[in-house]
């Protein structure tokens, strides 16, 4: 085993631990069981888990499509479209909200049409968490699904066309089936993102207790006035996504 | 050939794992160099402040530096909350300034402060509203009405404890659509037209002044923030700090103060 890669590999571990060692030496252990029961604790969590998979079933409704055409379709612009879709990554998340509610907000784009026409308002709703946490999550899914589709072995689908399946038949009943590792993956890291999600939703969908606060804000919230509620929130938020994520692998990700 | 290879690329990482090291101790030794410069000329003066200060001390260290040449005020703003966070884990800076006696609270009892917090400045709230008044809200009561959009401070922050006072002291109840992180966030979504009105701090709602209309109510009065500012007791410039406290308090500071619209003990 080379040392020059066992080194670096060492110290980053120690830079991604470090961190949750630091959050564990501060956890109040004693007074965990009031903490954990206080009000708001439950709430914030529940909205968080509900916010993140519904952004990541909306990514998965729009994001695998839009892999496949990245990957698949020779079109005039799709190196653009692709650096396009790469935007939410590299905006801070803060901007991102603010460019939603330029789109999304009474005064903006699709906002006032939007509630004229249908009576949709997004900003301060459940729903504009969920798409302020699509947003950012969504380049992680596309990425992942994308870089799937171009290592899958294409002889597949000619074959199934060749035996007479149709596009979409092919589609669902070859090409996903190939690609579903890469697409757990993706929808995995998406989930995580989306989990984790801060700054476009406070400045989106704003905060408040049981409609828009999930669980990153009530961490922040918590920092002004007592940093040990705010561990504790930290550490409830790690644990479960830890928990659901170790769960997910072991069922989809590393099984052949 | 393949063992001379390792050993270069062992040597590579080693030289790179030196270089970070080396960089990371230059680091220290520079800011803790620039840090213990001390006074006089080329003195640089550290100050966190409050965020609800940023138009009116940004002014002041400004002036500060034209009536001490060679003096450097360094200025980091957030909130109150955040920066007593950062100032107890050793933070390096010379004063800090908040906007509420609770956190400076924070600061005096952990003993980092040299000396006791001096009251500055005061602020009250003031319903911020999009500019001409749109929505025709002339107090705390209107809030309250249906169909009108209201962001408020958290109750953590100071501005939204403020608020809550402000609100029960009225006997109004009501329902906002978001309690914000900080009084910026709130203002910044009247700016935006997401929100009929906020409650705010009258010296933001100043310095918004091209968007937002400032309604003043009865009893905002009584819904006041302290602003206390004190040396650090682990200051990198003592005397700097002491300085720059002294022109804070000054007749000069005090009128830049008045102007942005915060009250003047």
């Amino acid at each position: 085993m080379p040392l020059a890669l066992l080194l670096p590999a060492g110290l980053g571990l120690v830079l991604l631990v470090l961190p949750l060692v630091g959050l564990l030496a501060r956890t109040p252990w004693a007074t965990l069981p009031q903490r954990l029961a206080a009000p708001g604790v439950l709430t914030a969590l529940r909205l968080s888990l509900l916010t993140a998979t519904l952004a990541t079933l909306l990514c998965l409704l729009l994001g695998v499509p839009l892999a496949w055409l990245l990957a698949r379709v020779e079109f005039p612009g799709r190196r653009l479209v692709r650096a396009l879709v790469t935007v939410p990554l590299v905006l801070p998340p803060v901007v991102g909200g603010v460019a939603l509610l330029l789109v999304f907000g009474r005064r903006g784009l699709l906002g006032g049409w939007l509630d004229a026409t249908f009576g949709i308002t997004l900003p301060f709703t459940t729903a504009g968490v969920v798409l302020a946490e699509a947003f950012v999550a969504m380049p992680f899914l596309v990425i992942a699904v994308e870089g799937a589709l171009r290592g899958a072995d294409r002889r597949y689908e000619e074959a199934a066309a060749t035996l007479g399946a149709g596009r979409w038949t092919t589609f669902v009943r070859v090409t996903l089936p190939l690609v579903a590792p890469g697409l757990a993956a993706g929808a995995v890291l998406c989930w995580a993102r989306a989990l984790g999600e801060f700054g476009a939703t406070i400045t989106f969908a704003g905060n408040y207790p049981g409609r828009t606060q999930t669980m990153p804000l009530a961490v922040y919230l918590a920092l002004e006035t007592d940093v040990q509620a705010a561990v504790v929130l930290s550490l409830v938020l790690l644990t479960v996504s830890v928990a659901i994520l170790a769960g997910l692998r072991d069922r989809w990700i590393t099984s052949p | 050939m393949r063992p001379r290879r390792r050993r270069v690329t062992a040597t590579v990482v080693v030289a790179v794992v030196l270089a970070l090291a080396g960089a990371a101790g230059c680091g220290r030794s520079a800011s803790g160099g620039g840090a213990t410069g001390g006074p006089g000329a080329g003195g640089t003066v550290t100050v966190f402040a409050a965020a609800s200060l940023t138009e009116a001390f940004t002014r002041l260290g400004r002036d500060f530096e034209e009536a001490r040449p060679g003096s450097t005020v360094v200025l980091s703003f957030a909130g109150s909350a955040a920066l007593a966070a950062q100032i107890n884990q050793g933070a390096p800076a010379d004063v800090f300034a908040s906007a509420a006696t609770r956190n400076m609270a924070t600061v005096t009892g952990a003993g980092n402060a040299d000396g006791d917090p001096a009251l500055f400045a005061r602020n009250q709230l003031v319903v911020a509203v999009p500019k001409g008044n749109p929505r025709g809200v002339a107090g705390l009561a209107d809030l309250a009405r249906p169909g009108l959009k209201v962001a408020l401070c958290a109750p953590q922050v100071p501005c939204g404890a403020a608020a809550r006072t402000a609100l029960d002291a009225a006997s109004v109840a009501l329902t906002p659509v978001t309690l914000e992180q900080d009084v910026r966030g709130a203002l910044a979504k009247v700016r935006l037209g997401e929100v009929d009105a906020a409650l705010v701090y009258r010296t933001d709602a100043l310095a918004a002044a091209a968007e937002v209309t400032a309604v003043e109510f009865p009893g905002s009065a009584g819904a006041v923030n302290d602003y206390p500012i004190v040396v650090l007791r682990d200051a990198p410039n003592p005397d700097g700090a002491r300085a720059f406290v002294a022109y804070v308090r000054s007749e000069r500071g005090r009128g830049v103060l008045a102007a942005a619209g915060f009250q003047v003990p």
